[in-house]
């Protein structure tokens, strides 16, 4: 039973942390506008949190270069399991128009495992809900809670 | 003895979710302050049920030590005002509990949760000398530091204490980190110093710092409730004003630097004691 209403409060609360790995700022005006009155993300339970020790989920915008490959992998590792990671943007899916820039490395899924992919450049704060909303039905299947 | 263990009991279970609860409606008010819509009443709890299922992870044991005693002397101190136990042993008890969660701060190198151990110790040098202060008054009133001499009063205290109360509510901003004072850690979407003392702190060690603050809302509205003891709606009246007072003060300040703090706690606290303490003697 304890287990039930863990997994209840892992569907409600999911934390998110968000990183920029390079990006030109538009996706994370993006992100930040989920915050405000309009989108209000706290309604489902989703804080902005600044601290990936306290996260559950991690936003990543932009591309990953080798400077910056390290300190995404460490912010990754410092996040206490279950976690989710959400690559939002062009860039951040694929390294978009700079993936064969020299010191691009690409999208994000080339340091650490992504879940789930929210395109757009900039992606729109209604695409980074749906995207958060369907990282939480990955999280569902996974601990067996689908009615 | 049997009303005390049920009181006893009733403050290690009940309280928590009481406080839960009431962090849920303050982040509800908040919302609405901000003109959003805000999280459900129950999120509090999940969240916590959420960092309890989370994986443990800390820099050094000292930490899961130090965030276990912070819960202990959180819940002791809620369970010693239930039972009307002496109002200086409650002071000391919080106080070894907020000292090893600035403790467990300290144990980690993190400059960030450093930093917020050092301003939570500013914090608690701001609000102690007010809560003894309180105390103080309230045992010259009463005749004893004992939390049941208070209900053996036949009008409330606030008619006698009336300057007392506002010093009891700046020391309560300050112990429960609301704005203007929010300046060790920050709760909500403004941050300070990432999370300040609660860096360092996650999983199921930050769920038992979350339900040990729940114990210190419950344990701050309830010495808010000793000044109107004679009657149970006066309790609830003035706690409600207060919280709401709490919340609207939260979100209309902006943070201020801990020097302000510390100057105007104990000026302010000061000053105001002595005039209150005179106006008793004058009467």
């Amino acid at each position: 039973m304890l287990g039930n209403l863990i997994n209840q409060g892992r569907i409600k609360s999911p934390w998110v942390v968000h990183f920029d790995c390079g990006s030109c700022n538009g996706c994370d005006i993006e992100v930040l506008a989920c915050l405000t009155p309009i989108y209000d993300i706290e309604r489902f339970g989703i804080l902005n949190i600044g601290n990936p020790k306290h996260a559950d989920v991690l936003l990543v915008t932009g591309t990953v270069n080798h400077r910056n490959k390290h300190v995404l992998k460490n912010i990754y590792d410092q996040m206490p399991g279950p976690k989710a990671v959400i690559a939002i943007g062009a860039c951040g899916c694929s390294g978009g128009v700079f993936r064969e820039a020299y010191n691009v490395v690409g999208g994000v899924d080339k340091v650490i495992p992504v879940d789930v992919y929210v395109p757009g450049c900039p992606a729109r704060p209604e695409a980074i809900i749906d995207g958060v909303v369907a990282a939480l039905e990955k999280v569902k299947t996974l601990l067996g809670m689908t009615a | 003895m049997i009303t005390k263990i049920i009181l006893a009991i009733l403050a290690l279970v009940a309280a928590p979710l009481l406080g839960a609860l009431i962090t849920g409606v303050d982040r509800r008010i908040t919302a609405w302050l901000q003109s959003r819509y805000g999280p459900p009443i129950l999120q509090p709890i999940y969240d916590v049920l959420k960092l309890l299922g989370k994986e443990p992870m800390v820099t050094n044991t000292w930490q899961a030590l130090c965030a276990y005693v912070y819960i202990v002397g959180a819940a002791l101190s809620v369970v010693l005002l239930f039972t009307g136990s002496d109002l200086l042993l409650i002071f000391f008890v919080l106080t070894v509990g907020a000292v090893f969660l600035v403790m467990g701060a300290l144990a980690s190198p993190s400059p960030y949760s450093q930093i917020g151990g050092q301003r939570e110790l500013l914090q608690m040098l701001a609000y102690e000398p007010l809560l003894i202060l309180v105390f103080a008054a309230i045992a010259m009133v009463t005749g004893s530091f004992k939390v049941s001499a208070v209900f053996e009063q036949t009008r409330p205290l606030l008619y006698d204490l009336p300057l007392m109360y506002i010093v009891l509510g700046y020391a309560l901003t300050i112990k429960l980190r609301k704005s203007p004072f929010d300046i060790s850690a920050s709760a909500h979407a403004h941050q300070e110093l990432v999370r300040g003392v609660y860096t360092e702190y996650s999983g199921p060690f930050l769920a038992m710092i979350e339900i040990a603050h729940w114990y210190e809302v419950i344990l701050v509205l309830g010495l808010c409730a000793l000044f109107w003891s004679t009657s149970v709606v006066g309790m609830v009246v003035l706690v409600a004003v207060t919280y709401l007072a709490e919340i609207i003060v939260d979100n209309v300040t902006a943070r201020l630097t801990w020097r302000f703090m510390l100057k105007s706690a104990v000026g302010m606290g000061l000053v105001l004691t002595l005039v209150n303490m005179l106006w008793l003697y004058a009467q």
